[in-house]
Order: structure tokens, then C-alpha cells, then sequence
């Protein structure tokens, strides 16, 4: 007799493992603005089938908690506010006295979810529907409702199916005055929820933006001036959320200025951004359009004085401040001060203005694991750099930057040591960098970021030696200036309202990193467009901005589960000697195929109904 | 074109065109249910589907357009097996007990599951729990309700106001009124528009109909009835008389053979309220400092409600003049009362309306002037009679011509046309012109104002002064237009408004015709009675004279403002339900 067998995978185990995956997707792909409540009644049946059924408070518990939210979410069950108390003495005991995870974690997220949206239970309970939060953003089309500033993405995603190309610039336009800097460096947080998930994967949303952006004419017309109302605008910082701002403005028909402290307009973008990413001339194309709807300038220009800014106060109807995030934090440890060691904002700032740094045959360390650390480790590698060192304190995946950045960096030749904690800097008499000396650590429990914090292992220094150290630690907020001036300020950030609006201060406006600290240039833009609409309506207009181009209805086709099309990168030793962009165009063969995978949830689903485009904002 | 095959026969259809209509031309009606033209076309059935040569996926008529080389079947096996499928799922979130049911025999869901002779259900029920108040002029059966979202699309498109919503999630969604209020006390002018539009009996007006067989049954009761212009157009589509046997004496013969004492003619009150509207805008026009302009008029009580809840700052510009129905309640209870030799109190006040706000108009603590208990005790719409001609077997076919009673079955032309859009306008601007120059104008020199546009403008000369008018029906429209007047793009002296497109006679009372408006028809039969009337004119109607001389004295009159005209600024918005209502040991109140 045998006695032991190798376990194979029969073909219902298969087939229950691609039912697995479809699950993850479509979790993915939840609708923007479901119901929570309901969600976690679906999750808890999922749940309850998983269990052994063994023990009681999973047995026979999870199935009351699902009762218990069955009668929460019908609409004519009258339930009470006291059911809440069962529910969550029920859910506790689960949570406390279930035998193994699967009952105790079911029930750990039933209580997670009574403290986070608990409103949205009251409003069950009390009005049997949903609370208005989540009807607001119900069903809304995922990639619109996702993007900060609501780009009408199915619609130029049409267009450039149909290779109408200046019209899906100019739709793209109306929402956000970057087309082409979106379509070569947003975050696109558009792509995340994309309902094509439940098929395949999400559509490039970006590649097919960037299709739009490399095919457009020279020059696409921007919107029609309305008619001019005579109100001045200051805006102080020519990033991408002043300059945002400063467009529809100007479209609106008022007279914005800004005020930009260094040589170039762009912030961050120019500042920020290495020339690889983001070519200057595609900066450029995008600024010059919003700058021809009649955009003053003025630069090097620092806001330097209280007086001055009162002084702007004075002569201008309306204040915007997007001032961006440009400090350097400090790295907190011995030797920081030594020759040799240099904020990354510093460099990449000089790098804006064409001033680059020789690193030629030099060995450079860098510290930390954001986008900006990986902007410099790249830049440092084309700047001649004989070896380039990525030194971060947790793991590769627990990185802020972008996967495709680290990969990028990788492939350049970058070296990325994980889980080291800069500990001091060795230098030598003359003050210059020898070495950095970093502390092994070791994963430990998730912390408030919901990352597994770095904890000290216990293993001895390890020394890195170097020519240079770059630190990409954070960006500070140089907001001393208008916090004198009277403009609230909360940890370094500007404090504004959700309407952009500084509720201390009549008239006065702020958005991007100011207020949010570092973070991606569709905010900045979308803080620019929501501070326009709310500077309009201060100023005691309603100029709308709508453009007038119809949508190409979609096919009737089947949607056959198809692969997702990738911007292709050129070489990575060819690349990594210039500053030449990276990034590859798409086929036209591939944008097609990618925009043909659309599911247009604008016209199908809720998208017909309710939940399409603004046509006007 | 586009050359396309349906069903094997070839057709070539211009582009743009849908799968439907293309089957249309070619004699195949594809069976629908939530598609509405032009206002909902948002495939929620699923009933319309087709099938397209090539492509797995079923595609709805309603929005598929159809593109060249299209090979299109209605009729495939897949085709009726979804179709048949779709209606059996939405059947089996129904309540479909039929004979309990005010649309039975005139209901979309209902036909199409006819046709397709459904016999056993596969599936078990899962239709929602009715949750509504019975004696609100607008009621909501969740029961009956198949999410198909015309209430929602008409509301949001064409009147604009959005009062319906999506409430729930999931098999749990369903309609509700936008910020979960009662209805009454919601912005909801209680026009009616969903509930001739809802294809099945999900929304209905508040049944009033025992109320007038008890009234009728109470030997103590004396039953007035008064008859609103529109309704002569459309009581005969459902008891099957076409609209030349439906005329208006075989009506006052059939309310007769049901029982009411007296039957009478909205049409006179019409003639009373431009005497008093006619004279009032005369007044503004030679007081114009003293008012807000334009002058509005005020005879449809859901466009009051929109004011008060959309536009307030607009109220003052409103014609303080009750409406016809209002005019008739209060009249019939002391002039009518005195000159039939009635005891007022023993007056069952009764009229017949194209309207579900009539209902709530009725209830309204300003429009009691009479002095003896509610001017009008109770309001039906034009369906609610057609079902209690059904319900007392009166053969349509058997009535005759009956004249009104004397005498206040007298109207003039222009009451008649109150009930269209542009015909309160047309009807005021005859009267002012002899009120202002003493002399007639020829009856039709203003009929340019006629028309079905939903927004429309004329200009006139009265007596040397140039006024501009403005005629607008549908509350989008209306929105549209007062935006234009508070923004000063529009200046206007007088604009007549009506909430129902195409005004009274496309009324939320009326019979539901789905997928048809049949407003503009019903007008055209309106302004024909009018042609042929022998008084063309308010003011020569000798019934609103005898009045005058004998009651009120003149228009405006001290008299006349203590009877005929209402302050609108003080209507509630809260429906006040009536003490006698029928005991009904079903109703529910979510809202209490």
C-alpha cells in the first residue's frame, strides 16, 4: 500500500482558482460609491462560506451579523439605532472567541467598518437609504470619479478612437489645461478602478492620453475668452495648480497674474521633474497654450515680505497661493551638514534651470524610497555617476515610488539596498562625505501608514562609502511669509477648505502641495480648477466651462478578454547616458486596440442613466 | 444611409438611426418597456434586445445604432428566450395581481406579457412592500414599481426638478423622493408627469372615487359637478369612444346616469378668472411702478408650488386670482347656491380635472372663501371618471347628447381653450384688449400665441402699449425662462405658465398613452370648440355678466377679492388631508 500522495490540481480546482482571481479583480473594479454596509453584508457571506463551521460565534455568529445588516439595508424593515449595540457586541464576541481567522477577521472587519462609516449605517437605519456621501458618488463612471480633476476620460478615450485626436485635447482641456504632461507623468489614479478590470486588466488610460498628446496639431485652439469682467487675480507660485488655475481664469474672462519666485514657470514640473520623464518641450507646449488665454507673468518674483503680500492683497480682487512644496527635510542624523551632502529638491532645482552637477566617476548613495529619491538616483546615473546606491530603510514594495520608477532605476543600473536606516555620515578632515553608515532593521507590525515599520535589527553598522549623498527624505513648505501674513498653517502646510477656500482670509485661495504636502500633479491641477470655479463664483460670476464636441457613441461588440498594452521604454544602456525622454510612444495599432478595450461605462450602466459626464463645471 | 438587414429584409435607414426605429420601418415593432423617446433610452429592461450577426453579446434596440452591413435578427430563438427571460424576472419583482390594479388593461408590462402568453412563473417573488400614505395626490406602490427610471428621467429632464431618486443598492434599489420627505412636503409640484408616464401601476393619483359615490349615496348631500376644458379632449380614450363620438354632452349624460344632481361647466369660472386676471394685469400695466413685472399667471397650482419652492422672489409677480376650479368651488356655494335655491351646506362640491395637484389645490386653507366648509369638496381626474362610467356598466355607446344644467353650463370660447398651453394667454389678451379700448378685437388676432413649443414669445400692441408675452409649459422650460427674466435676458410683461407640457391637456390626470403625447392633438380639439362656440370672448359670456351685476359687482371689486382671489405666498406646501376621508385601516405613514 502507498502511503502518501503528491496533491495535483484537478480541473475544478482550476477552474476555482480562475473564479479566485476574477474575485480579486472585481474587487479591484468596485464601483466608486458603493454602499459600505452593503459591502461588508456581501463580504460577510463570503466569509460565512468559508468557514468550517466548528466553532459557534463563526457558525452560527456570522450568519446573525448577516441578518442583522439584511434587516439594516431593506428598505421596509423599520430597525432601531440600539440595533447597532447588538451588532457590535455580537461582532466583538466573534472577533474574541472565533477558533481560527476565518470567523475572527470576518468579524474584526464588521467592527472595523461600525466605526469608520458609521454614519452610513445611521442613515439606514434612520432613512433607509444610503447617506449622501455614498449616493453622491454612486455608480459614478470609475476612471471620471477617480481622476481629482474629473477628465471626462471616456469621451477623449472615444475621440482618439475615432483619431479625432485635437478634439480629445481640447475635451481634455476643459477639465485640465496639462494634457500633455498628464499624458507623459500622471500618477493616473484614473486606471485604478477601471471596470475593465472585471475582464482583464485596466485600460492604459495614460498611453492612450499620450497617443492623443504625440498626435494633436501643433497647435490645438484653446478655449473661447468669455467676455472680459476686469477682476485681477494674484497667484502666487507658477506650478501646475497656479498655472491651472490662472488658465480658466483667464478663460473666464479675468485678469490672473503670477507671481513666480524662480527663472521658469512649471514648479515642480520643471523643477521637479528630470527632463527623461518629462521633455522641456512638452512642458513648454502645455504652458505656452495656457499662457496665450491671456496669462500675466512675472518672474523671479519672491513673495519675500508680509508687506508685499498685503500690498498683493491690496490690488488684486482674489488670492491664490499654490506655492508648491519646496523645502528639504533634514535627514536627522550625524554629518548631515558635510560637503557632499545635498538635498535632492536643491538638485533637481538646479537641474531646472539647466545648471547640472559634474558626478562624474563619483560614487553617490541616496536615502530614501519616493519618487524623488528614484528622480535623482536616475538623474545621478546620467550625470556620470560611477555607482549610484539606493538606501532605504523598509522593503522595495513597501516604496512610495511608482513601481515602473523603481524598475526604471533598477534597470539603469541603480543598486537598491532595503531595509538599511541611515545612521550617521563618516567624513574626512577636510568635512567632504567618506561613507554613510546605516543600521540593518528588520520588518516588524504595520504601522499608521498600514506598512510594516522598520525596526532596529539586531546586526552590526554596515558602511556604504561615497563621493555624495543625496537626501530625498520629504518636502517642506516654506509658508512663513503667509502664515505671518495671516494664513493658517498646520505642520508647514497651508490649511484650506475643500473649496480651496482660506476661511480666515476674505478673497484668499490656496491649493496644491502647499496645502496637501508633496504629492501628484493631477491634485496640484485639480486644486487649480476647483480654486478657479470658487475664485469665479467669489468674484460673483457663473462662467461655466463646457466644450462643445459630441462623443462618438461606442460599438456594439463583445469585450473578448485582451492583453493590456504597455509603454515600452527605450533601452536601459542607451538611455541612462542622456536626458532624453525614456519612454516610447504607442503604435498606432496599439492605441486602437487599447482604446477599443474601453467599456465606455459613460453609456453602458449607470453611465446612461445618471452617473455620466459634467458637460460643464 | 446605411444599408442594414432586419429579419432578412434589407432597408437602408440614414445614419444615427436606432435598431428600433429601423425595424419600425420595416413593419416590426420590437417589444420595449422602459424606453421613452427621447427621455429614456437608458436599456434598464433588457426587453428590447436583438441579436447581431457576429456578435455574442445581445444588443438593446432602443440604443443600438445601427451601423453599415448590420445583419439584425428580433426574432431568433436566443433573441425570444432573453426576451421572454427578462420579462419573466421583472414580472417576478412585481406584484402582479392585475385585477387589483388601476392599470390594468392599459398596462405596458401587462400587454407585453400577454404576448408573450406566459403561463407558469419559474421564479419566486420578490416584490417590495407598498410604503406610502393612500390619501396623497400622487401615489407610490413600491410593490408595482419596476425601476425602469421614466418617473426619475421625467422629473430630472423634462420638468427639471429631480424630486425622484434612487434609494438602496443592489436588488434593494428602488425610487424614492429625493431627501426621503414626503412627498407633499418635498419640492414635488405633484404635476402628475411620472404617473402618466409610469408603464405600469406603480404611480397613481390618490383614488378618490368612493368619496363621490358616498357623496352621491347621501341623501343629504346636493352633488355640483364641474367639468375642466381638458377633459372634454381625452374621457373618451378609456371607454373606447374616438374623439368625435366622445363629446362633451354624452359626458354630462354619463355623470347624470351615475347621479350627480348638477353638472356643470369649468369653462364659466375660466370666463371669471380673465375678468378678474384680464382686469388685474390692466391694473399692474397702468400701475407699473407699483409691481414686479412680468405679471404671471397663477391658475396651475403646481407652477405655484415651484415658485414657492424654486423661485419665492417671483411670488408677488403672480396673479392673485384664484384658478378656474377654485372660482367655481366658491361660487357654487353662495352665488350658484343662492340663484339654484340650494342650502350651500348641503352642496357636495365636486370637480373633474386633468390634474393630480388639483387634489391638493382643493385642501388649501386660503382657497376657503365661501364660508361653508371646503370650497371644493373633492377632486377627480379625467381617469378616475372614465373608471366609475366602467364600474357602473354605463354602455358608451348608449349615451346621448345631454345639455349642462342651467345655467352655469355656459362658457365662452375662450374658457374652452384655458385648457391648452397659450389658451389662459389668448383668452386674457381678447379681454383686455375690449377692457382697455372698449371695443372686440377680431376673436382670432391673437392666435399667434398658439402653438406647442414648449417656450414661445409674441409681441402685441394694446392700446398703444407694446407688450411682450411669453407662453411657457413644462417645468424645465419654465426654469429655463425664469433664469432668463432673473439673469434680464427676457423682459416680459405677461407670461403664462403651465407645469404639464402642452399645458391642461397633457395634464397629469389624463389617460395614460404610453409612448404617445397627446397633448398637441388634444389642444387642436380644444381651439376647434372655440371656433365654433357663439361667444368668443370672457366678457361676453352673459352668466359672468348676470354675476357681476348681481354678486360681485365688478372685476376687482371688494366683493370680487373676498370670493375670486388667493394669496400664494401663504399656500402650505403640506397637503392638509380631509377630516371625512374614508377610513382606510390600510394606510401607512413612513413619515410620521
Amino acid at each position: 500500500m502507498d502511503r502518501l500522495f503528491l496533491r495535483s490540481q484537478d480541473e475544478v480546482q482550476k477552474t476555482v482558482s480562475g473564479i479566485y482571481s476574477d474575485l480579486e479583480r472585481r474587487i479591484v473594479a468596485s464601483p466608486v460609491g458603493q454602499c459600505p454596509v452593503d459591502l461588508t453584508a456581501s463580504f460577510l457571506m463570503l466569509a460565512h462560506s468559508q468557514s468550517c463551521g466548528k466553532c459557534v460565534p463563526c457558525r452560527v455568529g456570522l450568519g446573525q451579523l448577516q441578518l442583522m445588516l439584511g434587516r439594516i439595508l431593506d428598505l421596509d424593515v423599520q430597525c432601531d439605532i440600539y440595533d447597532l449595540a447588538i451588532l457590535e457586541r455580537t461582532a466583538k464576541t466573534i472577533a474574541e472567541t472565533a477558533d481560527c481567522a476565518i470567523g475572527s477577521e470576518a468579524a474584526k472587519m464588521v467592527l472595523r467598518g461600525l466605526k469608520e462609516f458609521r454614519e452610513d449605517y445611521e442613515y439606514h437605519i434612520k432613512y433607509n437609504t444610503c447617506s449622501p456621501r455614498v449616493r453622491e458618488a454612486a455608480q459614478s463612471v470609475p476612471c471620471m470619479r477617480t481622476c481629482p480633476a474629473n477628465v471626462d476620460i471616456p469621451g477623449y478615450v472615444a475621440l482618439v478612437k475615432h483619431q479625432r485626436y485635437d478634439d480629445a485635447i481640447k475635451l481634455i482641456r476643459k477639465d485640465n489645461p496639462f494634457p500633455t504632461v498628464c499624458a507623459l507623468i500622471c500618477e493616473h489614479p484614473c486606471e485604478m478602478r477601471c471596470r475593465r478590470n472585471l475582464i482583464d486588466a485596466p485600460i492604459n488610460i495614460r498611453g492612450i492620453k499620450r497617443f492623443a498628446a504625440d498626435n494633436c496639431s501643433e497647435n490645438v485652439p484653446i478655449h473661447e475668452k468669455m467676455d472680459d469682467t476686469g477682476k485681477k487675480i494674484a497667484i502666487i507660485g507658477g506650478g501646475p495648480s497656479g498655472l491651472t488655475a490662472a488658465y480658466f481664469l483667464a478663460v473666464m474672462g479675468h485678469k490672473p497674474k503670477i507671481f513666480e519666485k524662480r527663472e521658469q514657470l512649471g514648479g515642480m514640473l520643471r523643477y521637479g521633474i528630470p527632463n527623461y520623464r518629462l521633455p522641456r518641450t512638452r512642458l513648454d507646449w502645455d504652458i505656452n497654450a495656457i499662457l496665450s488665454a491671456g496669462v500675466e507673468v512675472e518672474t523671479n518674483c519672491d513673495i519675500s515680505s508680509v508687506d508685499f503680500m498685503k500690498k498683493i492683497r491690496e490690488e488684486y480682487d482674489a488670492v491664490y497661493i499654490a506655492i508648491g512644496s519646496h523645502g528639504a527635510k533634514m535627514l536627522g542624523i550625524e554629518g548631515e551638514m558635510s560637503k557632499g551632502v545635498i538635498p535632492a529638491v536643491e538638485m533637481l532645482r538646479g537641474i531646472g534651470d539647466n545648471k547640472l552637477p559634474d558626478f562624474k566617476g563619483k560614487s553617490v548613495a541616496i536615502i530614501g524610497g519616493g519618487n524623488v529619491a528614484m528622480d535623482v538616483a536616475r538623474t545621478s546615473k546620467r550625470l556620470g555617476a560611477s555607482e549610484v546606491t539606493i538606501v532605504y530603510r523598509r522593503r522595495q514594495q513597501d516604496m512610495t515610488a511608482l513601481p515602473a520608477e523603481v524598475a526604471g532605476a533598477i534597470a539603469e543600473g541603480c543598486e537598491l539596498v532595503q531595509m538599511l536606516a541611515p545612521a550617521r555620515i563618516e567624513t574626512d578632515k577636510e568635512g567632504y562625505v567618506k561613507a554613510l553608515i546605516a543600521q540593518p532593521q528588520m520588518v516588524g507590525p504595520m504601522d499608521k501608514s498600514g506598512r510594516p515599520a522598520p525596526l532596529r535589527a539586531d546586526k552590526p553598522e554596515v558602511r556604504i562609502p561615497c563621493d555624495i549623498i543625496i537626501s530625498a527624505v520629504g518636502q517642506a513648505t516654506d509658508s512663513q511669509v503667509f502664515e505671518e501674513f495671516g494664513v493658517p498653517v498646520y505642520r508647514g502646510n497651508i490649511t484650506a477648505a475643500e473649496n480651496t477656500n482660506v476661511v480666515e482670509l476674505d478673497g484668499v485661495f490656496a491649493g496644491g502641495d502647499c496645502v496637501t504636502g508633496p504629492s501628484t500633479v493631477i491634485n496640484a491641477i485639480a486644486a487649480g480648477k476647483v480654486a478657479a470655479a470658487n475664485i469665479d463664483a467669489y468674484l460673483g460670476y457663473d462662467h461655466k466651462m463646457s466644450v462643445d464636441i459630441e462623443i462618438p457613441l461606442p460599438d456594439h461588440k463583445d469585450d473578448i478578454p485582451t492583453g493590456r498594452v504597455e509603454l515600452k521604454e527605450r533601452f536601459a544602456r542607451e538611455r541612462d547616458k542622456d536626458f532624453d525622454e525614456v519612454e516610447e510612444p504607442k503604435s498606432f495599432e496599439e492605441a486602437m486596440q487599447e482604446c477599443s478595450r474601453c467599456l465606455r461605462c459613460d453609456y453602458h450602466g449607470y453611465g446612461a442613466f445618471r452617473g455620466g459626464r459634467d458637460e460643464q463645471w | 444611409m446605411v444599408n442594414i438587414t432586419i429579419d432578412g429584409q434589407k432597408i437602408a435607414v440614414p445614419e444615427g438611426t436606432t435598431i428600433m426605429k429601423a425595424a419600425d420601418e420595416v413593419g416590426i415593432k420590437i417589444p420595449h418597456l422602459c424606453y421613452l423617446e427621447g427621455v429614456n433610452d437608458i436599456g434598464a429592461c433588457r426587453v428590447c434586445v436583438v441579436e447581431i450577426e457576429g456578435i455574442d453579446k445581445l444588443a438593446t434596440a432602443c440604443n443600438t445604432q445601427v451601423v453599415e452591413g448590420m445583419v439584425i435578427r428580433t426574432n431568433s430563438p436566443r433573441v425570444r428566450w432573453a426576451r421572454r427571460i427578462n420579462v419573466e424576472l421583472i414580472l417576478s419583482d412585481h406584484k402582479a395581481n392585475c385585477p387589483y390594479c388601476l392599470k390594468s388593461g392599459n398596462c405596458t408590462l401587462q400587454s407585453l406579457a400577454n404576448d408573450l402568453g406566459l403561463l407558469i412563473p419559474d421564479y419566486s417573488n420578490t416584490a417590495e412592500k407598498m410604503n406610502w400614505s393612500r390619501e396623497l395626490p400622487i401615489v407610490r406602490d413600491a410593490s408595482k414599481c419596476i425601476k425602469c427610471m421614466r418617473c426619475v428621467q421625467i422629473c430630472d429632464k423634462v420638468q427639471g426638478m429631480g424630486v425622484w431618486t434612487i434609494l438602496g443598492t443592489g436588488y434593494r434599489t428602488t425610487i424614492g423622493v429625493r431627501d426621503n420627505k414626503r412627498i407633499d412636503l418635498s419640492d414635488c409640484t405633484l404635476c402628475g408627469q411620472c404617473v402618466t408616464h409610469c408603464p405600469v401601476g406603480a404611480l397613481r393619483e390618490c383614488d378618490d372615487r368612493l368619496r363621490l359615490q358616498r357623496a352621491i349615496a347621501d341623501p343629504d348631500k346636493i352633488v355640483l359637478l364641474q367639468i375642466a376644458p381638458a377633459v372634454r379632449t381625452a374621457w373618451g380614450e378609456q371607454i373606447g369612444l374616438g374623439v368625435k363620438e366622445a363629446t362633451l354632452g354624452k359626458l354630462v349624460c354619463a355623470l347624470k346616469k351615475i347621479g350627480v344632481d348638477y353638472v356643470f361647466d369649468t369653462t364659466l369660472s375660466a370666463d371669471l378668472t380673465i375678468m378678474e386676471e384680464g382686469s388685474e394685469f390692466l391694473h399692474r400695466l397702468n400701475n407699473r411702478d407699483k409691481y414686479q413685472w412680468p405679471m404671471f399667471t397663477s391658475c396651475c397650482p403646481a407652477w405655484v408650488r415651484y415658485a414657492k419652492t424654486q423661485s419665492p422672489d417671483l411670488l408677488p409677480n403672480l396673479s392673485t386670482a384664484k384658478s378656474p376650479q377654485q372660482m367655481f368651488g366658491t361660487m357654487a356655494k353662495t352665488y350658484m347656491a343662492k340663484r339654484l335655491g340650494l342650502d350651500p351646506d348641503k352642496i357636495y362640491s365636486v370637480s373633474v380635472m386633468p390634474c393630480t395637484c388639483k387634489k391638493y389645490e382643493r385642501t388649501l386653507v386660503e382657497e376657503q372663501d365661501s364660508g361653508h366648509g371646503t370650497d371644493v369638496d373633492l377632486v377627480l381626474t379625467t381617469r378616475e371618471i372614465d373608471r366609475i362610467i366602467r364600474s357602473d356598466g354605463i354602455e358608451p355607446d348608449e349615451l346621448e347628447d345631454m345639455p349642462f344644467d342651467k345655467v352655469f353650463g355656459e362658457g365662452s370660447g375662450a374658457g374652452v381653450i384655458f385648457g391648452s398651453t397659450g389658451g389662459v394667454m389668448e383668452a386674457a389678451l381678447r379681454s383686455a384688449y375690449f377692457l382697455a379700448t372698449g371695443s372686440n378685437p377680431d376673436p382670432d388676432a391673437f392666435s399667434q400665441v398658439r402653438g406647442s413649443g414648449g417656450w414661445r414669445e409674441a409681441t402685441f400692441n394694446l392700446a398703444g402699449q407694446e407688450l411682450n408675452i411669453a407662453i411657457v409649459s413644462g417645468l424645465g422650460n419654465v426654469r429655463r425662462l425664469v433664469d432668463a427674466i432673473h439673469s434680464g435676458k427676457e423682459h416680459y410683461d405677461f407670461v403664462e405658465v403651465m407645469a404639464c407640457p402642452g399645458g391642461c391637456v397633457g395634464g397629469g390626470g389624463q389617460p395614460f398613452r404610453d409612448g404617445e403625447e397627446k397633448a398637441s392633438e388634444r389642444a387642436g380639439i380644444l381651439y376647434s370648440l372655440d371656433d365654433v362656440n357663439d361667444i368668443r370672448f370672457s366678457h361676453e359670456n352673459p352668466t359672468v355678466a348676470e354675476l357681476y351685476q348681481d354678486f360681485l359687482g365688478a372685476p376687482l371689486s371688494e366683493m370680487s377679492h373676498k370670493y375670486l382671489h388667493t394669496e400664494v405666498k401663504d399656500w402650505d406646501m403640506e397637503m392638509h388631508f380631509d377630516q371625512d376621508a374614508l377610513e382606510d385601516p390600510r394606510k401607512t405613514y413612513l413619515y410620521d
